[in-house]
């Protein structure tokens, strides 16, 4: 059978046609991704990232359930006028604990990777529950349930422990203390110095304004207090950074 | 650095000119003139179907715009 | 007919169910068991109403092997209408909402859940439905040959189904991986995942028993379309649950890793989904309807193989600028510019398959519609290509112009081809003579075109504008605007495009009761369209 005979039996046989194709559309997606899982400068040495505190992923499952991220980006490019707005450019490193990335793609409102510390709880609890009350300008829907509702905190070791699973470096000693973590973060008058050494720059107190309730408003507070506050920008030279 | 500077090396001269030749081979290859028939059968299956019914279960390739010349 | 066996299954799924329901770890899960149960004990009723009590060989025969199985292509088809309808409604509604923003109904109709109960309605409720009563169509008639498998073709369509309604359930109930366009939890990807198994094996299985010698193009890219996002599918929702009888799961990548595995798997879901499938129905109804073959079928192969080629690299564009490492955006950038060419290959020999019956588009109006879901193919296929370049996207990405760009493409391509589709299935499924009305085809072509090009314009201005203001500077060197200001100025553009939407889905509603019509076996008493079949045929 000569070789120009060859293409009729790939037009005329469907399981090497399935065979064939599947080969050809494999290709693309081994070359880029593959390399990223052991390329050694896909993700900068940076110091002080850190898994979240139990509260904070609690705060973040949250985040992904209301779907946020379909108009908050968590991503910052290095254009200037982005790291003037919302500051130092977006590092790989910073989102390396994050299951399932939150990067977004549209930002009809604006980016949220640095948005930690910028505004006091109260502010962020006010704009919750009434946007348009303190940004007359927003369009974003209100999320006054959310102090309503009592936080659900059945499965917050099981959570860490899927989390483990998947790569993120809890210890047992992290998923021992996760209920009592969970609690103590948002606890004024707890005892908080076994949170602050398991998870340094955590953000302690009451986050929703009612101390005597733990919300899913508090949970999503203290996530969003955190957000691009663990890097130590002072020790990361930005030169490193180039890849 | 050193496995990315090799790849990104491999990337950017043989495996850039082997996927070009690969393509180009294709091209000549579903082109090449002994495939003009072949092709003018499998252009016709979707009328093949309707002119069956007609003749009563028989396959009939008289499509009249299946002598259209190819290309 | 007698359906003990799908009765007992439905009734076991119920079981289960309710056992999920009852033991479950989050509230959620368990009001999505409750949901499932529901749905599940609807369909065992609905079967025993069905159900006749006759003895078995009484019963009817079983169809006839020579036969073509097009009963699901019916149900198919009336599916596709109706979740078209549902998803342009919900987009209406919710551009609305962006404009209006008291229009949000706190915690199940805010904004973050209802949209991708939209895109997943248009993209895999309209789209899904599309693609698999047409391909179940199409490779009957180009193989010659009934469905493989029997009822697994039925068990496709309403699995198919089970999974819309658990996903878009599942939103409304705040269950979501937020993977943009993979949305729903690990248990309903795995029911997608036996679904899109038996799909495939009916499909391949009809393929395999055909009695033509060739295999169609057509199925080339049906086929790839199914093994393609069968992949997608699988690998970009791996996760870990946190427990079997919860909702919440963790993915199986972190960081940039899960951002390019899910553009990978987001663009092709558009590449796979949106454009191999769809090109597929191009391939076949284009050719039928103008009774022409089509204009190069050796330039179809190359379509094909430089197209599912090329098409999977493309997905770092999404992520430019990003935390990505350069390499990755760049490859994903040269791929997407190289990416218009087979695009284009595939627009001309589309529009080309026209050629010596261009009258048609004049005197058929559903000819009119498959052209113009070609054009805006290629449009969206040039402006895609453009927005994939660094410089652009730094622009544009962010904005509303990526909006608008996605909406050229799904309303325009894959809205009016599947339109076009549909017109041409219906009278041919339940053999009546014509449609219902060939007149009330051109309301909906023009009332669907003045709608996209009033949403694609409005969103290209407001983009523009939006990634414009983001920037400006003035001359002391500071940023001009507060972000709260860029949007304040969207206002117009938001109305604005809730009324190219409205005009859209007023052309499918008016294509809704057009079909209706068709079925039940009306004829609308009307003048025949100037210069249609008559005169055309005379002129031959």
């Amino acid at each position: 059978m000569s070789i120009l005979d060859r293409h009729a039996i790939l037009e005329r046989n469907a399981t090497l046609l399935l065979v064939g194709s599947l080969l050809v559309v494999s290709v693309g997606g081994i070359v880029e991704i593959a390399p990223l899982f052991y390329l050694e400068n896909t993700i900068e040495k940076v110091e002080g990232m850190r898994p979240y505190s139990p509260l904070e992923l609690a705060g973040r499952n949250i985040y992904v359930r209301e779907g946020c991220y379909v108009c908050h980006s968590q991503m910052i490019r290095p254009f200037r006028d982005e790291v003037e707005r919302y500051g130092h450019y977006s590092l790989a490193a910073e989102s390396m604990y994050d299951h399932p990335f939150q990067w977004g793609s549209k930002r009809t409102g604006p980016d949220l990777a640095r948005v930690g510390d910028r505004y006091s709880n109260e502010w962020h609890v006010q704009h919750m529950i009434e946007p348009r009350s303190v940004v007359p300008e927003s369009v974003m829907p209100s999320y006054a349930f959310l102090k309503a509702t009592p936080l659900d905190v059945k499965d917050v070791a099981m959570s860490l422990k899927a989390n483990r699973a998947v790569g993120v470096p809890y210890t047992d000693e992290m998923i021992d203390n996760a209920l009592s973590d969970l609690k103590a973060q948002a606890d004024p008058n707890a005892d908080t110095s076994g949170i602050e050494a398991r998870y340094p720059k955590a953000k302690l107190g009451d986050f929703d304004g009612d101390p005597q309730k733990l919300t899913e408003m508090d949970a999503l507070v203290a996530y969003l207090q955190m957000l691009g506050t663990l890097v130590d920008f002072s020790t990361y030279d930005d030169t490193t950074g180039y890849r | 650095m050193e496995t990315y500077t090799a790849m990104r090396h491999f990337a950017d001269s043989w495996g850039l000119l082997a996927m070009t030749v690969f393509f180009l081979a294709v091209v000549l290859f579903v082109f090449r003139p002994g495939a003009r028939k072949a092709a003018q059968q499998a252009a016709i299956i979707p009328f093949v179907e309707e002119s069956a019914r007609h003749a009563g279960g028989k396959p009939l390739h008289t499509f009249p715009h299946a002598a259209r010349k190819e290309d | 007919m007698k359906y003990t066996f799908e009765m007992l299954l439905l009734a076991v799924g119920a079981f289960l169910a309710l056992i999920g329901a009852g033991f479950a770890q989050d509230r959620p899960f368990g009001a999505h068991m409750w949901v499932l149960f529901f749905v599940l004990i609807g369909g065992a009723i609905v079967l025993m109403r069905r159900t006749e009590f006759r003895p078995a060989i009484a019963g009817r025969a079983p169809a006839p092997q020579s036969e073509y199985f097009d009963e699901v292509v019916k149900y198919g088809v009336i599916a596709t209408m109706a979740w078209g309808v549902v998803g342009f409604l919900v987009g209406v509604v919710i551009a609305l909402q962006l404009a209006f923003p008291d229009l949000n109904i706190e915690p199940w109709f805010n904004f973050g859940r209802v949209r991708p109960l939209h895109t997943s309605a248009v993209i895999f409720a309209f789209g899904g439905n599309a693609l698999i009563a047409t391909s179940f169509y199409v490779v009957q008639r180009t193989s010659r040959a009934r469905l493989f498998g029997g009822d697994l073709a039925w068990f496709v369509f309403w699995g198919y189904q089970l999974f819309i309604v658990m996903a878009a359930t599942g939103y409304l109930l705040g269950i979501t991986q937020s993977r943009e366009y993979a949305e729903p939890e690990w248990y309903v990807d795995l029911w997608l995942t036996i679904v899109w198994v038996a799909y495939l094996a009916v499909f391949l299985g009809t393929i395999l028993k055909r009695k033509e010698p060739h295999i169609y193009v057509a199925n080339w890219f049906y086929l790839s379309f199914i093994v393609t996002i069968a992949m997608l599918h699988v690998v970009n929702n791996l996760a870990v649950p946190v427990s079997f009888l919860g909702s919440k799961s963790y993915s199986a990548f972190s960081g940039v890793q899960d951002a390019l595995t899910q553009w990978w798997y987001g663009h092709n879901a558009v590449g796979f989904f949106l454009t191999a499938g769809f090109l597929a129905m191009m391939y076949y109804f284009i050719p039928k309807q103008v009774n022409r073959p089509v204009y190069s079928y050796r330039l179809s192969i190359i379509h094909f193989w430089a197209l599912i080629f090329m098409y999977i690299w493309a997905g770092p564009h999404h992520l430019h600028y990003t935390a990505l490492p350069d390499w990755a955006q760049t490859l994903g950038m040269v791929f997407s510019v190289m990416l218009w060419m087979p695009s284009w290959g595939g627009m001309i020999n589309g529009l080309m398959t026209l050629s010596g019956a261009w009258d048609k588009v004049r005197t058929d109006p559903i000819v009119r519609m498959m052209v113009m879901a070609v054009a805006f193919y290629g449009m969206a296929t040039f402006e895609g290509p453009m927005m994939s370049i660094k410089t652009v996207n730094s622009l544009s990405h962010y904005t509303d112009w990526t909006i608008g760009h996605v909406h050229s493409g799904a309303l325009g391509w894959n809205g009016l081809i599947t339109f076009g589709a549909i017109y041409y299935l219906v009278p041919k499924l339940w053999n009546r003579e014509r449609l219902y009305s060939v007149r009330m085809i051109n309301w909906h072509f023009w009332l669907a075109t003045l709608g996209i090009v009033v949403y694609a314009a409005v969103m290209w201005v407001a983009g523009i504008q939006q990634g414009l203001m983001w920037r400006e500077y003035d001359d002391q060197g500071f940023l001009v605007y507060s972000f709260a200001e860029t949007v304040a100025a969207m206002f117009p553009y938001y109305v604005m495009r809730a009324v190219g939407g409205a005009l859209f889905l007023a052309g499918a509603l008016i294509m809704a009761f057009n079909i209706t019509m068709t079925i039940l076996g009306r004829v609308r008493e009307e003048e025949p369209i100037l210069g249609a079949a008559p005169v055309a045929q005379l002129a031959e």
